[in-house]
């Protein structure tokens, strides 16, 4: 295959309700540093029906470029018409690495989208580098966390790449940033959707939380059983914060999975993470090293949480929370006093 | 519906063909520390964790509609146990797809394999995969092979039931659940835990164990290209696998009495700003 002609960086910018998705917004930072690596054209695919609205915000995240397509078949997202229509602005536009926010949305519409283009396509990625001879390198937690794998695609363009939200930090917007919109037109038929969403049911504050807040107070199966998570959302409640659970917790059904922090779970990024209990596996560490700072308590003093941990108390958690808790209690009624 | 147009379906059931990987067990994931490889001598193996929930919700479909369930792998011969597995949980017959030229396949040569091996199994309804693997979690095999087959996908479902000639699905996305509604033949990749996996039975067991129960393809059985198969047909390289370092981070242990460890952790988180002093 010539593969030389393929040139710059392509982005899949994700919106829902009339606006960007974080996971994209994201993707345009991590994207942008790439395309300023290799010197080459940050371009942004955006596709829907009324879109063109968001052309200018994706030039002002870091875009150079937005290509965007509206079609009355691409009005509600669906991943045929969605995978079909990238094949083709890919064909056309010739993109030399893709990347897409690994969002549901993200994964399932780049997995179609790769047996169309018979191209290689990493999944979640973590962090990306360019290699010396101009490689865009995908690097990704493997074997459950452990280990993380560096994956080159050098046979067919573009390299392809889904990147995992709220792990690139999302950029400031430039009001004065100026770049090119390109209308482009794709075709599409009736036949192409063929699946349908019915409804949707939000749950906002239950998924949503977790990767909003600034402080995350995590317990595992230190807790002994389910009644004890009350000691943890009376602590988070404290702090103004919400509460996180390890997977084991979820597994075995003291906690919703939406509230599963780890590499199968979520990853967040708060100001303070507090894991309580934890002990700190390498796939939970995944979902939340990147916390500004990392409190652990923990009564084994060799849990490896505390290797990453900024402040840690070795201690039995059924002594040290409620302490805790009547000690901010106490900050709290002397202030409210005063 | 318009009268006159069979309903699907009431008599002849469905024919679901369920994807199902081997894979290391969780706990025994180890990295071998020289060749920078999985370690895969000595370690148990297991059918992918969400690849049960796929399987017992094409039982489900199979017990409420009839028909035929058809477990499907690729790998080496040795993934036979978890297609047993899935036979002796309820599927009729299993098909394992085995072929030195498939060795080290990603997701894009996988795909294509199974896409061809499940066109050469007649007409089929449904196929079911699970969510993603664990051990390369990158759920990108499901809607590859839909890609392939051109047939409509609904990923990350953790129920579906089947209305007329409707398949109705629930899927979980990050701020939600969304239903959404195809028509067969349908490619569904099913959530992890969405639903308890039976236990197989003793006698499904020692069906099992009987002859031509599981049918092992080689690459030319399934009339695939070679040349798009293995190494050599997948884009993809591992360049190179570090492993994991933890940030370091400058940590203050407190391990004084109870009441001074908890103030000198809230002086702390005061002095940082995450506490009003």
């Amino acid at each position: 295959m010539e593969t030389g002609e393929y040139k710059g960086v392509m982005v899949f910018l994700e919106h829902r309700k009339g606006k960007l998705r974080n996971a994209s917004i994201q993707l345009i930072g991590e994207g942008r540093r790439l395309a300023d690596i290799l010197k080459q054209e940050l371009s942004g695919a955006l596709l829907g029906k009324d879109v063109e609205n968001l052309t200018g915000e994706a030039i002002q995240f870091g875009c150079d470029k937005v290509h965007y397509i509206e079609h009355d078949l691409l009005e509600n997202y669906a991943p045929r018409p969605y995978a079909k229509a990238l094949a083709e602005l890919v064909q056309k536009r010739r993109p030399d690495a893709l990347l897409f926010g690994a969002t549901m949305n993200g994964r399932e519409v780049a997995g179609r989208l790769h047996a169309y283009t018979h191209t290689g396509l990493a999944a979640d990625c973590t962090a990306f580098d360019i290699t010396e001879d101009g490689y865009l390198e995908m690097i990704r937690p493997a074997f459950g966390g452990k280990s993380l794998a560096h994956i080159i695609c050098k046979k067919t363009k573009p390299q392809m790449a889904s990147a995992r939200p709220n792990v690139f930090p999302a950029p400031d917007k430039d009001p004065a940033r100026k770049g090119e919109i390109l209308k482009e037109t794709v075709q599409l038929t009736q036949e192409d959707v063929d699946t349908r969403c019915l409804e949707v049911v939000e749950h906002e504050d239950e998924a949503n939380m977790l990767s909003k807040s600034e402080i995350v107070v995590s317990g595992g199966y230190g807790l002994k059983k389910k009644e004890n998570f009350v000691l943890l959302e009376e602590l988070a409640e404290l702090l103004h914060g919400v509460v996180g659970a390890s997977r084991k917790t979820v597994d075995i059904g003291w906690f919703p999975r939406e509230r599963q922090i780890g590499q199968t779970g979520k990853t967040v990024r708060p100001r303070l993470y507090f894991a309580i209990g934890i002990s700190g596996a390498i796939q939970h560490l995944a979902g939340m090293e990147r916390s500004e700072k990392i409190v652990a308590i923990n009564a084994d003093p060799t849990a490896s949480i505390f290797e990453v941990a900024d402040y840690g108390i070795v201690g039995n958690l059924f002594d040290v929370i409620p302490e805790m808790i009547r000690q901010l209690k106490a900050m709290k009624s002397s202030q409210s006093s005063s | 519906m318009e009268d006159g147009q069979e309903a699907r379906p009431p008599n002849q059931g469905l024919k679901i063909v369920v994807c199902i990987k081997q894979v290391p067990k969780g706990e025994q994931l180890e990295i071998d520390p020289v060749k920078k490889t999985l370690r895969r001598e000595g370690v148990e193996s297991e059918m992918n964790p969400a690849d049960k929930n796929a399987v017992e919700m094409a039982l489900g479909f199979k017990d409420e509609h009839g028909g035929e369930v058809i477990a499907l792998s690729m790998g080496s011969r040795s993934f036979e146990r978890s297609l047993r597995m899935a036979i002796g949980m309820g599927a009729d017959r299993a098909v394992l797809l085995s072929d030195r030229a498939l060795a080290g396949s990603d997701t894009t040569p996988t795909s294509y394999a199974l896409a061809g091996t499940i066109s050469l199994l007649g007409k089929i309804d449904l196929i079911l995969c699970g969510e993603e693997t664990s051990d390369s979690s990158t759920g990108h095999v499901g809607p590859g092979i839909a890609g392939h087959l051109e047939i409509p996908q609904i990923t990350y479902v953790t129920e579906a039931k089947v209305e007329n000639d409707k398949i109705i699905a629930k899927r979980q996305v990050e701020f939600g659940f969304e239903t959404w509604e195809t028509t067969f033949p349908a490619l569904l990749t099913v959530k992890f835990g969405c639903n308890r996996p039976r236990e197989p039975t003793l006698s499904r067991k020692i069906k099992a164990k009987r002859g031509n129960v599981i049918q092992t393809w080689s690459a030319k059985d399934a009339g695939l290209d070679e040349s798009k198969l293995g190494l050599n047909g997948s884009p993809t390289i591992v360049s190179t696998i570090d492993t994991v370092e933890l940030p370091s981070r400058k940590g203050e242990l407190f391990s004084g009495n109870l009441g001074k460890n908890v103030s000198d952790l809230i002086s702390r988180l005061v002095r940082d700003g995450f506490i009003r002093g």
